[in-house]
């Protein structure tokens, strides 16, 4: 049977298992929104900027582990998606953006709403396709998927012609697909393997240092199970968050620039670093040469590029993370080491240093985040966008649970949270989705109230209202002598009103004693998004605070 | 401090020029990705020569680098994370014959084109057009016989002058 390149695309993604779509239409997407007009397996959800589109496509992967999928129309639309895009990328995010291209004849021209995208999102996409002819469409969303969802995951931008989207063809989606330059290693070596076990066996004060790949592989239980039978502590990474539970004794909670003191102490002590599915970022290192002076280094990353590229590693071990763990297990025969003395530091550093802040009579924004946790008893989803409420969701949420956390940590998008939120409320309709917020960044994406309130999500958003870009604002305090230079947002609009504008539930929060009260409120709301809004202490600041270019063990805790 | 340093400080590792073959699948846009990716890592490309193999859907291309080990190992590892490339190779200089082209357009009279045509004879070059003022001369040889030409054809007035880039292969039945 002949059908349309269009109606090729949509049951391509049906192919995939996609049931969800975030998007936006246009000129060159008319031909794909044609065919959603009539379709009933594939849902589409118009957000109200394509921007907006991209994160909830991110935030659906996040929470759900499944490729997010959106559509864009070319030039401007696809331009809209380039933040979300990198976004993705730099957080290795599955994902597949279908942006519309001008028709083949008017490519090269200047022609209306045309722009370069392949071009443009090469650098910041796994793969990306230009499609041309419709006959292709079957096996590039094939690839597409195939390329974003294996290995180290990443975004994927397939260009399609608007012609390419009328013509007809005959319909068969391919079986397998047939890559010859892309065949990532998911099986460890097996001497890095026996090298690794051995140095873990010999280790005095070994540490798990875990990031983001633990995630994406499904690796926390195997993680779990790694650490208690080595007796071995966990720090996590910002992406890390929900890889190890918080609550267990081995948990360190994040280390770097923003982490927990004892977590950065621990790594510039130990004389083991076991580094696993993590990219030693300079927010996690610090000083390069002066982070984890007196350890080994194992690392374990399914992507090779990863391993040396910063730090250099004696043990690389490049496989996929929970393959590589239970193959770690079963070679380390040996007795696992008790670290006695090892853990029995940790403890005093965990005692003398803990998280802490100062309560008073205003409104602590740490505070709210510790609320947030009790009346969710830890079991939301929490997104953030980007700044100080995003580290102190990181320090005080107390994770437990893989995919529990959605937030932008590579790029560091403001603007994010709330269109993922709604990305991960779609995914996980019984969940409670929390949008951690700044009276900053969530007048990025506003807009996408309209999109909560139309879909009748009941996402909680609290903003942590400073009336300060707050971040940029501590920098400027500590290395700028307090030359608040366009951080102030005193003017910011009544946020209240606008939600309830936008049909919304909305509430302002000004003392202590009512915080409890208004999220266990908001709890209650099921049928449309609540924004709270917290008047929160002014210039309060992110502790620890490792100031750039110093050593993780040089923090300012006070 | 580099002594005690884990961290890949650069300072002990030496810069040197890398020949790196790169066998790519001949998709539209693949070279964009391969110099794309060059710029982006912030690796340095000296030269860039590309053309079909005996498989009219695989290219090669031959890239001169420079960068310590370090440097030469990343760009290998990234240059495999394409996934048009299928490929790639860094050229020990001792076991590959290495080649280069070179067109040159010098000034020349009745006067001096005895001496060029002894110098491209000495040269192992040759001309291949003889204009009433000007000669072209072509030479196929290793990067320092290029160079070398170059030199000795300055005093005549070069015009016009191009180069293909290095191109090399391995020695012997090696992959």
């Amino acid at each position: 049977m002949q059908i349309t390149g269009a109606q090729a695309l949509i049951e391509s993604l049906k192919k995939e298992g996609v049931d969800l779509v975030f998007g936006y239409p246009g000129g060159t997407v008319l031909p794909i929104y044609d065919v959603l007009f009539k379709e009933k397996d594939l849902k589409h959800i118009l957000t109200r900027h394509e921007q907006g589109a991209t994160h909830a496509a991110d935030g659906y992967a996040r929470s759900t582990g499944k490729v997010g999928v959106c559509i864009a129309t070319s030039g401007p639309g696809a331009t809209n998606t380039i933040t979300g895009i990198a976004t993705a990328y730099m957080d290795s995010i599955p994902m597949v953006v279908i942006t519309g291209q001008v028709a083949t004849n008017l490519i090269g021209r200047d022609s209306f709403q045309e722009a370069d995208v392949i071009g443009i999102t090469q650098p910041i996409t796994k793969h990306n396709y230009l499609v041309k002819d419709a006959a292709d469409i079957p096996r590039v969303i094939k690839e597409a998927f195939h390329i974003a969802r294996t290995g180290r995951p990443g975004p994927i931008v397939v260009d399609i012609a608007k012609d390419a989207q009328n013509n007809k063809i005959s319909f068969k989606y391919p079986d397998k697909v047939n890559l010859p330059g892309y065949n990532p290693t998911l099986k460890g070596h097996s001497r890095q393997l026996k090298a690794a076990a051995k140095m873990i066996s010999l280790a005095k004060k070994p540490l798990i240092y875990a990031g983001g790949g633990i995630i994406t592989s499904g690796a926390a239980k195997e993680l779990k199970e790694f650490a208690i039978k080595h007796n071995i502590p966990v720090t996590t990474t910002l992406m890390g968050l929900g890889a190890f539970p918080e609550d267990h004794k081995l948990a360190l909670q994040m280390l770097g620039m923003h982490g927990a003191a004892y977590a950065n102490y621990a790594v510039q002590e130990c004389d083991l670093l076991v580094a696993i599915g993590a990219r030693f970022d300079d927010r996690v290192t610090g000083h390069l040469p002066s982070f984890a002076p007196k350890a080994k280094h194992i690392h374990i990353d399914i992507d090779p590029a990863e391993i040396g590229k910063n730090v250099r590693i004696d043990v690389p071990i490049v496989g996929d993370v929970k393959l590589t763990l239970i193959d770690l297990m079963d070679k380390s025969k040996v007795e696992p080491g008790k670290h006695e003395a090892w853990l029995k530091q940790i403890d005093e550093w965990k005692n003398k240093y803990p998280l802490s802040y100062k309560k008073d009579k205003t409104i602590k924004p740490q505070y709210v985040v510790e609320m947030i946790r009790e009346v969710t008893k830890g079991e939301a989803i929490i997104c953030t966008e980007v700044g100080q409420h995003q580290m102190w969701a990181a320090q005080y949420y107390r994770f437990t649970k893989p995919r529990t956390w959605v937030s932008s940590g590579g790029l560091g998008t403001m603007g994010y949270g709330f269109p993922a939120a709604i990305g991960a409320q779609f995914g996980n309709p019984k969940a409670i989705v929390f949008d951690i917020a700044g009276d900053g960044s969530i007048q990025m994406n506003i807009q996408e109230m309209a999109t909560a309130v139309n879909h009748k999500l009941p996402i909680k958003i609290a903003v942590l209202n400073n009336c300060f870009l707050g971040m940029v604002r501590q920098w400027q305090e500590l290395l700028y002598d307090k030359r608040y230079s366009s951080t102030n947002l005193c003017n910011n609009p009544d946020l209240v009103k606008i939600a309830k504008a936008y049909g919304a539930e909305a509430m302002r929060i000004t003392r202590p004693e009512d915080v409890k009260k208004a999220l266990k409120d908001s709890l209650k709301i099921k049928d449309r998004p609540v924004l709270m809004d917290f008047t929160v202490a002014k210039e309060e600041n992110v502790f620890p605070f490792v100031p750039p270019g110093q050593a993780i063990n040089e923090m300012l805790v006070d | 401090m580099c002594l005690q340093a884990r961290p890949l400080t650069k300072c002990w590792s030496i810069k040197m020029k890398h020949t790196i073959s790169v066998i790519v699948e001949n998709k539209p846009g693949v070279l964009h990705r391969v110099s794309a990716l060059f710029s982006r890592r912030g690796f340095n490309i000296e030269s860039l020569a590309v053309g079909t193999t005996a498989d009219p859907d695989i290219s090669r291309m031959t890239i001169v680098a420079s960068g310590d080990d370090q440097t030469l190992e990343q760009i290998i590892k990234q240059l495999y994370k394409l996934i048009d490339v299928l490929k790639v190779f860094d050229l020990p200089e001792l076991e590959s014959i290495e080649r280069e082209l070179a067109m040159v357009k010098v000034k020349a009279d009745q006067k001096t084109q005895t001496e060029l045509t002894q110098i491209a004879d000495t040269c192992g070059a040759k001309i291949v057009n003889v204009a009433a003022d000007s000669v072209i001369i072509e030479i196929s040889a290793e990067q320092d016989k290029v160079e070398n030409l170059q030199r000795l054809l300055e005093k005549f007035d070069i015009i016009e002058l191009v180069r293909t880039g290095k191109i090399a292969l391995q020695r012997g039945s090696a992959e």
